[in-house]
């Protein structure tokens, strides 16, 4: 079996007699009534080969497929080597928090430049150190906005259901109440959105490109929310913003989103990164961590831990949220996958995702497959046709290809990324070809 | 001082590059595409590979040394779990395949949490909670919502002991709570009488932290947990501590109805400077129907079957994944004797190190400790003006990262010492003969003191500057 213990049974002998103290007397505060009298029933530890013959069997019997054609919140982007192997760097994996800024300055500094990236790709003035993922930090963002006279939140039909359940699972018993904005043709149905704003609304939620992969007016939105007084909160998948407008310029007060696309492995929905930046005059009201850049004694430039008025540590229950632990490695890797790919590097992945699905979608059609909703869209988008939605999975995970995702008896939210070649999708396309044949 | 990336970018620089594109090129309207290039580096992979090795140096995780960070847990990390966690049938797989080819990740998660009930007692796992606020937050709901279920609408507050994590206040606020404190009696436990009189039909529960923020196990816990029980609230347990006791006492025997785990303290998976942790919740029976959407259901073993009266969900899918595999192999590897092992060294280590320094560093309790022990440097501060924080900042000069500071709130001028298991006594032996050195120093020539750090790429750094005057990104001007 393993053992992480260093010291030996004789050490330890040692120093019971140095330190003259008694082992029992340690466990005399735990009552017995309460002490464990059996071991427990576990299996007997293994040694490392045994241990990793036994995971290797569990990851065998999960399919990992060749191309992955299914997003809804998870993407499969190519991950740079770079980026793999220095996140790996020991001493970023095993530090805990930056606490002490003088031991600390590679992970307070790696935080700063991911905030800075962040800024720079959504328009933002401020970010923070990460969340635990884009739905907990729409949650958030929502949080941030509610007062004393504004007390809704609008969320539309139109992004993510688990997000959309995550927020009013957080807001649940708090001053805040969710309202539902109808949608119409797969986008925000304006009338809806008009006849929800009031004086009461806190803040107007908008997914862009929202879950159906279409491209909200999120500019007109917003503006139809600034205009009641609201807050816009803009949940942007990171991965369009070397191409799109930022957050910022179509109105975001708040940008927040899923960053898992910036240099994570799918990973079965976790390790995530969820990423907010906001205006200077909300930064104040962000939750979590945040670095910001002083000096030290001597006038030199240093990183450290800031604003932490705001955190719980020192306003327990008066705290803007109660995150302690975020995804700081995560947060790292996404800086580092932005700088390994730079800003053409960024942008030329979003036109691979947008070419790419545009391809597949017109190939699809020659097959009778239509858009669900005629609206511009990026990289994702749902179709109906001729075979049932879980035909076509089956089908194509027969051929080692993960389909879109199945929404109901027809409809398919595909997502096409940078790591379907061509010949990929043309598989696709001969192997339900053949199936209609 | 290092540059920031940003500083070393030249335009036009690439690192990585994508192949030509294969199909036909689809461009956005000018409506809709952004106005100016996003000012990202631009550098080579040789510049980002030397910045961040750099960055790296400067950096220090429990693989450069001693780490006693009491509350934290920072014990070795083993690397067999980064080797399991990067399996590709791990990290390649999508949370929304069909759930007929993902039977090796509902195997790993109901392993997991079958383990992790049988070490803390308790009858049902989610692994979905994020880090130990999330799951404190989780497990608060929980509570809320078997209360709201049992139509018991009074009970809108919840007890949290004044030596308490500030997490649990401020989870306990989120859950809706108004929040009572609850105050520490003289051998730092929970004061019995004060808790009997906070205790009313408005409570909905007591959130604990046993052993301790003071590294001493409650002995009243059963006359704690039998009076909340009495008064119709629930017990909640922070699992922050649980290194002490893995094997030798269960949160589920001490009458504790929710738990949270902290799976990057007690079960080795590493902190990555901040995260990501993983705080999954565990429950007794009562709590099962109300857990949120995304948990393996706990007699059906799928993730597509919800609980009855589910709180919601937490977060998308199913929690850090591959935090959990990290875990699981770590749990396998220890086995039930191993993790009893780890615990009683912990235990050791801590008792040892204090047994040490009591003497120059008085303990603000007395008494033999769990995992981690608090000492004050009220004494040393009155007779020398040396601080809490000098101590820690003397210490990095030595290479060890230095306890936590100022916490518990109620202990003045607080370290925090939590050596933990993956520790030599020669390790432990160093830092005590480096903690006493220090604190000759406190006596002889404090200033030497006063001036550490010496040997870190930057002296004492300016808080309230940072807070006064926040720069919190990159701008070309401002960060010249």
């Amino acid at each position: 079996m393993a053992s992480y213990v260093v010291n030996t049974k004789e050490q330890r002998e040692k120093m019971l007699a140095e330190a003259g103290i008694d082992e029992q007397s340690f466990y005399a505060s735990i009552p017995q009534d309460v002490k464990l009298q059996r071991p427990l029933n576990l299996p007997k530890g293994k040694s490392e080969l045994e241990v990793l013959r036994h995971m290797k069997h569990l990851a065998s019997l999960n399919t990992v497929y060749d191309v992955v054609l299914r997003g809804a919140g998870s993407e499969s982007h190519f991950i740079p080597a770079v980026v793999r192997q220095l996140s790996a760097r020991e001493e970023f994996v095993t530090a805990y928090t930056p606490y002490q800024a003088e031991l600390s300055q590679g992970i307070l500094q790696s935080i700063f430049e991911y905030q800075s990236s962040i800024c720079a790709i959504t328009g933002m003035d401020a970010c923070n150190a990460s969340v635990y993922d884009g739905a907990s930090a729409v949650a958030e963002a929502v949080n941030m906005t509610g007062d004393r006279k504004r007390t809704v939140a609008l969320l539309p039909k139109s992004i993510h259901p688990e997000t959309l359940e995550t927020v009013k699972t957080y807001t649940q018993w708090l001053p805040i109440t969710v309202k539902e904005v109808e949608i119409k043709d797969g986008k925000v149905d304006v009338e809806s959105l008009k006849s929800l704003l009031t004086q009461e609304t806190a803040c107007l939620v908008l997914q862009q490109p929202n879950y159906f992969g279409i491209l909200e007016d999120v500019e007109g939105l917003a503006k139809l929310a600034h205009e009641a007084g609201a807050k816009v909160i803009v949940s942007a998948n990171p991965m369009t913003l070397g191409v799109l407008k930022t957050p910022r310029e179509q109105g975001a007060d708040i940008a927040v989103g899923e960053a898992q696309p910036l240099g994570l492995p799918m990973s079965f929905g976790g390790p995530y990164l969820g990423y907010m930046a906001t205006t200077t005059d909300m930064v104040r009201r962000l939750p979590g961590r945040i670095v910001g850049q002083t000096k030290d004694l001597d006038g030199k430039r240093a990183f450290v831990l800031t604003l932490q008025a705001r955190e719980q540590h020192i306003r327990r229950e008066k705290a803007s949220s109660s995150i302690c632990s975020n995804q700081a490695h995560c947060a790292l890797t996404a800086g580092m996958y932005l700088a390994a790919m730079g800003p053409q590097g960024l942008k030329d992945v979003a036109t691979h995702c947008t070419s790419k699905a545009h391809y597949l979608f017109n190939q699809l059609s020659t097959l009778g497959f239509k858009l669900r909703y005629d609206s511009s869209f990026f990289h994702e988008f749902v179709t109906d046709g001729p075979l049932s939605s879980h035909k076509v999975e089956d089908v194509l995970s027969s051929h080692g290809i993960l389909s879109g995702l199945p929404l109901d008896e027809t409809g398919i939210l595909w997502c096409v990324t940078e790591t379907s070649t061509k010949n990929d999708l043309d598989r696709v396309v001969s192997i339900l070809k053949e199936v209609l044949a | 001082m290092s540059k920031l990336i940003f500083e070393l970018s030249s335009v036009g620089r690439r690192c990585s590059e994508l192949p030509p594109l294969d199909v036909e090129l689809i461009e956005f309207d000018e409506a809709l595409t952004r106005q100016s290039t996003p000012s990202i580096p631009e550098v080579a992979e040789v510049d980002l590979v030397r910045h961040y090795m750099e960055l790296s140096r400067q950096a220090f995780g429990v693989d450069n040394g001693f780490y006693p960070l009491g509350s934290c847990t920072m014990k070795y990390n083993p690397k067999i779990n980064e080797e399991t966690s990067s399996l590709a049938g791990f990290a390649q797989i999508h949370p929304l395949q069909p759930e007929s080819t993902v039977n090796g990740a509902l195997q790993s998660m109901d392993e997991l949490s079958s383990a992790l009930c049988e070490v803390t007692g308790m009858d049902a796992f989610t692994l979905q909670p994020s880090a130990g606020a999330h799951g404190e937050f989780t497990g608060l709901l929980l509570i809320h919502a078997y209360h709201q279920h049992r139509n018991d609408l009074k009970r809108t507050k919840v007890l949290v002991p004044d030596s308490a994590h500030g997490t649990n206040p401020a989870s306990a606020a989120m859950a809706g709570y108004s929040v009572i404190s609850v105050p520490s009696n003289d051998k730092g436990g929970v004061d019995v009488d004060a808790l009997k009189s906070a205790l009313s039909d408005e409570v909905a529960a007591l959130m604990l932290t046993n052993p301790n923020t003071l590294g001493l196990f409650d002995p009243n816990i059963l006359e704690i947990s039998r009076l909340v029980h009495e008064a119709g609230g629930l017990v909640y347990y922070d699992g922050a501590n649980l290194n002490a006791i893995m094997g030798i006492a269960r949160p589920g025997d001490m009458g504790f109805d929710v738990v949270h785990l902290n799976l990057h303290k007690t079960f080795s998976t590493p902190h990555g400077g901040g995260g990501p942790g993983s705080g999954p919740v565990g429950v007794k029976s009562c709590l099962i129907p109300f857990l949120p959407k995304g948990t393996l259901h706990p007699t059906e073993k799928k993730l597509t079957v919800s609980s009855e009266f589910p709180i919601g969900r937490m977060r998308s899918f199913y929690g850090n994944f591959l935090t959990n595999i990290r875990a699981l192999t770590y749990i396998l590897s220890l086995g039930g004797e191993g993790l009893k092992e780890a615990s009683e060294n912990a235990v050791l280590n801590a008792n040892y190190m204090m047994a040490k320094l009591s003497d120059l560093y008085p303990v603000a309790y007395v008494g033999p400790c769990m995992h981690e022990f608090v000492v004050s440097c009220q004494k040393l501060k009155d007779e020398t003006g040396i601080t809490a924080k000098d101590v820690s900042k003397a210490l990095l000069d030595y290479g060890i990262h230095p306890p936590t500071m100022y916490f518990p709130n109620i202990v003045h001028e607080a370290l925090m010492i939590e050596p933990t298991e993956t520790e030599s006594k020669e390790t432990l032996d160093r830092a005590i003969d480096v903690l006493r050195e220090i604190h000759a120093l406190a006596y002889s020539n404090p200033q030497v003191l006063l001036d550490a750090p010496k040997t870190m790429p930057i002296k004492r750094v300016d808080d309230v500057l940072a807070a006064r005057h926040p720069i919190l990104k990159y701008t070309p001007e401002g960060a010249q």
